[in-house]
């Protein structure tokens, strides 16, 4: 009670420090970088606060904050347009946008897809805001609750969604997942360091593959390529339907959904050590399973964008209680944030346990910052968003070569390797052919995000577990099934059983064609030889490094098992059964004008390029060449194009101080920024 | 051995310190800051207090930027700036102990020498550790009375910075089991704050930050420093914890605890490259004397600030920071380790973890 007493007057106090015109002002700057930033797929709040870090220096605490947290609140609002608009998912906190968000923007409604997305940010970041102002204070105790088999089973709960996600063929699903769980365990273990499908002769792949590599080659390259091959604007018929104002009109007839995933985004973002990666997915299965006509799922339910877009930036106030309260950063950006801070004025607001004791309105002036960043955030966006819609009438092949620049650049960002874009096109690779046959993308990626979180906890609360046993059987017992535990327990039950219900309903690649069975075949037998190879290459790390075989052989088995099921179904099911769905035979793909090959060879010409002669030349070549060839432009058109293209890379390199994928070429001679 | 000659040139170092003028200009020039870490780590933060700070000591004031290049705990950078060749002294990459473990214990991916580089400034830490408090009423400055106890530790991995805390306890007779595979010391005491650790360890800001807030609850009983080192190379007790015991002297009061001998000797070279000489900013090899001189001067006129104590304490500790030659004697002390220490530590990777480095 005292608490709530000491509670009341800091948060006068911070009202006050916010309420000038001069924070207001940073405010504002911070929100405009952010969307500045955030609009481009893979780069994201970390990119941004790296860039006002050296300013932050002895500056006025309240103004630095300002500014940085202007900046941080903004990135999950502002990638919506990419999300939406395109397909890329910008970050985690978008990914599940994309299922819905896209295919509204191939209807014509990109509009009313971001306003509705918008409004529902605006509400998640405040509900998010109002809910910690009281949880803040109160938090210490209950995010302590949370314990190793806790997160263990929250990340079982994300797992769940599987069920919902996995389309017509549950055991395709099922399969997906797990073969992006085997994908996400590539590279050195966590626990005891042993290689998996890795080898220190290739060093890439001992840090394993990034979220934004995975995100962007499973969704985005697809897309990109399936609509260039279609020669048309990503808005059927070039068209635009609804406006903006029926997005929040929308929101407003979805409010209660909304509440609900933003109290979904707060709670879960509060649980350090799970990050927002399942946070858009739990919301979005909420979302399908309280929807009482499914089929439009997958094909632009405007639910299955509200849903996560509430929780996702709800999400981002739920994690400044694990950033604030314990100085355990939630996410890349947090971490950063942190050492902001320390940075700010003569360093005296220490992030930790003495946050709220002795800075308690500065705390309560970073809850309701954040608050008023996503509130002019989202104005902002909302009144661009009109205007930015229009992008999707645009002619497609004059969008592509400017979505192949911007994706490898992102994917570039997050590691710095000539690698990141191999690695982008090879998983890209397996999400052409994943959507072609209809195996669940989305699957895949849940499978992916989760794998590690899996694992890593599954391995310690086992650990931790025995440890308790040996002690005594009602120890270890109470620590595995915690209240807390088996109620998340009953829910993840509950959750599969209905998502398996109604899978069968949301079609999220449409109502996909079988006929031949040589093609699905192929590919399955492909993935099969995949897990195979994982699973020896798993029984091959010694015993006394347990931890790091287990779970590669556990889930691959049951993958194994479940990719042998499907093939005795290719066997004995006749040609035109859902299990041989195949996107190559009828609908869009089927009658576009351009092959897979050739299209995707061009983005292959751009890697290729860059490999010898870096990005910047490779990418003027590939412009040039495309725009003339492939969208036969003239020579006026060609040059303008790549002009803003190579002009547009470099203003956004030059000023987050980014270097391009060096070729042969830069390594033999040495040229000046940006060829370098 | 090393450490005596470290000592030793720390002292006539200081003798040999004069203020002379930098010959170089870097005005309207950008000087990278690499660090082989991500944007979220402790070294990350290290540089981003130290660049702004450089800019305006260095001549013609340069803007200072840093830059990250993780990958493979930083094994990536270290081979990257290994290739990287003297030019107009606008590149500085910076070090920590994740860099040096790995390539004091031969690791594979190693493919940099550090005696190629040429270091301009060095800083360090120190760490604390700290007990849970129901065994914590049992420590009386030995671990006499916790070798019956089994404690849990939320490590990283034995083959980093965790080497020296889970030697230590385990030359104290202590029975430790980590937990491996957990991603930053914040984790680490989380853990310990849920319950399921009872045993953790943290760098001084890190302890100072939060772990001293669960001390004066009574939620954790500090149990042991790592110590500092003192110009003749002793260790002694850690000026931001006087009043917490070393780990030397809880060993020497412990039966079986010996602060001679082979376990000895590796504890301690581990504990050199790991904390006093935790941090270290090079040039690339091929670096002129008076770039290098430039630059400690530099860095000298950074930590001589009538406020650095200040600011540095509250960002990244009160510890020393070593410029020139004492820069040079303590990256020698902090990136060697005799061959029987080396077999000591590579034996008991081994043995206790299963750990093979090849």
């Amino acid at each position: 009670m005292e608490m709530f007493a000491t509670a009341l007057p800091a948060l006068g106090q911070a009202w006050a420090l916010i309420l000038q015109p001069e924070v207001l002002g940073y405010l504002v700057l911070g929100v405009v970088m952010g969307l500045a930033v955030g609009v481009f797929p893979g780069l994201g709040g970390i990119a941004g606060l790296s860039l006002l870090l050296p300013f932050m220096f002895g500056m006025d605490p309240v103004l630095g904050l300002a500014l940085m947290v202007g900046m941080v609140a903004v990135v999950p609002t502002s990638d919506t347009f990419a999300s939406v608009l395109m397909g890329i998912p910008g970050s985690s906190a978008s990914q599940a946008t994309v299922l819905d968000g896209f295919p509204l923007a191939k209807k014509g409604q990109a509009a009313r897809a971001l306003s509705a997305a918008f409004t529902s940010s605006l509400f998640g970041g405040l509900v998010g805001a109002a809910f910690l102002t009281i949880f803040i204070i109160v938090a210490r105790p209950l995010v302590l609750a949370f314990g190793l088999p806790e997160m263990l089973m929250i990340s079982i709960l994300g797992l769940s969604m599987v069920a919902v996600l996995a389309g017509r063929v549950a055991l395709k699903g099922l399969a997906a997942a797990g073969l992006g769980m085997l994908i996400g365990t590539i590279g050195e273990a966590d626990a005891g360091g042993s290689l998996r499908m890795a080898s220190y002769d290739i060093p890439y792949l001992t840090d394993g593959l990034k979220l934004v590599i995975v995100g962007l080659g499973i969704f985005a390259v697809p897309e990109i390529i399936s609509l260039l091959r279609q020669d048309r604007s990503i808005a059927k018929d070039a068209k635009l339907g609804a406006g903006w104002g029926e997005g929040v009109k929308d929101w407003v007839a979805n409010k209660w959904l909304s509440v609900r995933c933003s109290l979904i985004g707060v709670v879960i973002g509060v649980i350090p050590g799970l990050g927002g990666s399942v946070v858009d997915w739990i919301a979005y299965g909420h979302a399908v399973q309280t929807t009482k006509d499914k089929s439009q799922f997958g094909k632009g339910e405007i639910r299955g964008v509200i849903g996560p877009e509430s929780s996702n930036n709800a999400k981002e106030g739920g994690g400044l209680v694990p950033t604030l309260l314990f100085g355990i950063p939630g996410s890349g950006s947090m971490a950063i944030f942190i050492g902001a801070i320390a940075l700010l004025g003569s360093g005296d607001i220490e992030v930790g346990p003495s946050m709220l004791r002795d800075n308690l309105d500065i705390t309560y002036s970073i809850v309701w910052l954040l608050a008023l960043a996503n509130v002019v955030g989202t104005l902002l966006c909302i009144a661009a968003s009109g205007g930015i819609a229009k992008l999707t009438t645009i002619r497609f092949t004059y969008l592509a070569p400017f979505l192949f620049m911007l994706i490898s650049f992102a994917a570039f960002q997050s590691g710095q390797n000539f690698e990141d874009i191999l690695a982008l096109f090879a998983i890209g690779l397996i999400g052409i052919f994943l959507r072609r046959f209809d195996w669940s993308r989305p699957a895949f990626l849940i499978g992916f995000v989760l794998s590690n979180p899996v694992e890593k906890f599954s391995n310690q609360a086992f650990q931790i577990a025995s440890f308790r046993f040996r002690s005594s059987f009602e120890e270890g017992m109470s620590y595995i099934f915690s209240p807390i535990v088996i109620v998340l327990l009953i829910v993840t039950v509950v959750s599969v059983v209905l998502g398996l219900r109604q899978a069968k309903s949301i079609m999220a690649e449409g109502d996909v064609k079988s006929g031949s069975k040589r093609a699905p075949m192929v590919f399955l037998l492909i993935i099969m030889a995949y897990v195979v190879a994982a699973l020896i290459n798993a029984n091959m790390i010694p015993d006394y490094n347990m931890t790091d075989k287990i779970v590669p052989l556990v889930i691959g088995g049951i993958t194994l098992a479940a990719l042998l099921i499907l093939l005795v179904q290719m066997i004995l099911r006749p040609e035109n059964d859902a299990v041989f769905a195949d996107k190559e035979l009828a609908g869009e793909d089927a009658d576009a004008p351009f092959g897979l090959w050739s299209t995707l060879a061009w983005f292959l010409g751009l890697i290729v390029a860059t490999y010898f002669i870096g990005f910047i030349l490779a990418l003027l070549g590939f412009l040039v060449s495309f725009l003339r060839v492939r969208a036969q432009a003239g020579w006026p058109k060609t040059l303008i194009l790549t002009a803003a293209g190579i002009a547009l890379m470099c203003v956004m390199a030059g000023a987050l101080n980014r270097d391009f994928p060096p070729g042969l070429l830069q390594h033999a001679v040495d040229l000046p920024w940006p060829l370098k | 051995m090393t450490i005596k000659t470290f000592a030793a040139s720390v002292a006539a170092a200081t003798l040999l310190a004069s203020p002379t003028l930098a010959e170089i200009d870097l005005s309207g020039k950008t000087v990278e800051w690499v660090i082989p870490f991500s944007e979220t780590g402790g070294s990350a933060k290290w540089a981003n207090f130290f660049a702004p700070l450089l800019s305006e000591e260095l001549p013609g004031n340069p803007t200072v930027v840093v830059k990250f290049m993780p990958g493979a705990g930083s094994t990536k950078g270290a081979n990257w700036f290994q290739e990287q060749e003297y030019d107009e002294g606008t590149l500085i990459f910076g070090t920590s102990g994740s860099t040096q473990f790995p390539f004091l214990l031969d690791d594979p991916r190693v493919r940099y020498e550090y005696s190629d580089w040429v270091p301009v400034m060095a800083s360090g830490t120190g760490g604390v550790a700290y007990l849970n408090p129901k065994d914590g009423e049992k420590f009386d400055g030995s671990a006499n009375n916790l070798k019956d106890v089994d404690f849990i530790y939320g490590s990283q991995g034995a083959t980093r910075l965790d080497l020296v805390p889970l030697l230590a306890w385990e030359m104290l007779g202590m029975n430790v089991e980590p937990v491996f595979g957990i991603k930053g010391r914040g984790d680490g005491r989380l853990m310990f704050e849920r319950g399921e650790a009872t045993i953790d360890y943290q760098t001084s800001s890190a302890y100072l930050g939060a772990s001293a807030e669960l001390v004066a609850q009574g939620k954790a009983v500090p149990m042991m420093t790592w110590g500092a080192l003192d110009d003749a190379g002793n260790i002694v007790r850690d000026p931001t914890f006087p009043d917490i015991p070393t780990f030397k002297e809880v060993c020497e009061a412990t039966d079986g605890c010996e602060t001679s001998g082979e376990a000895w000797d590796a504890w301690k070279a581990f504990f050199v490259a790991g904390f006093p000489v935790q941090k270290i900013a090079f040039l690339p090899n091929g670096t002129p004397d008076d770039v290098a001189k430039t630059y400690s001067d530099a860095f000298d006129a950074v930590r001589n600030r009538p406020d650095f104590p200040e600011i540095a304490s509250k960002r990244v500790g009160k510890y020393e920071v070593f410029v020139g030659a004492n820069a040079k004697a303590a990256t020698e002390a902090g990136t060697t380790v005799s061959p029987e220490a080396k077999a000591f530590v590579k034996n008991w990777l081994q043995d206790s973890y299963g750990v093979s480095l090849k």
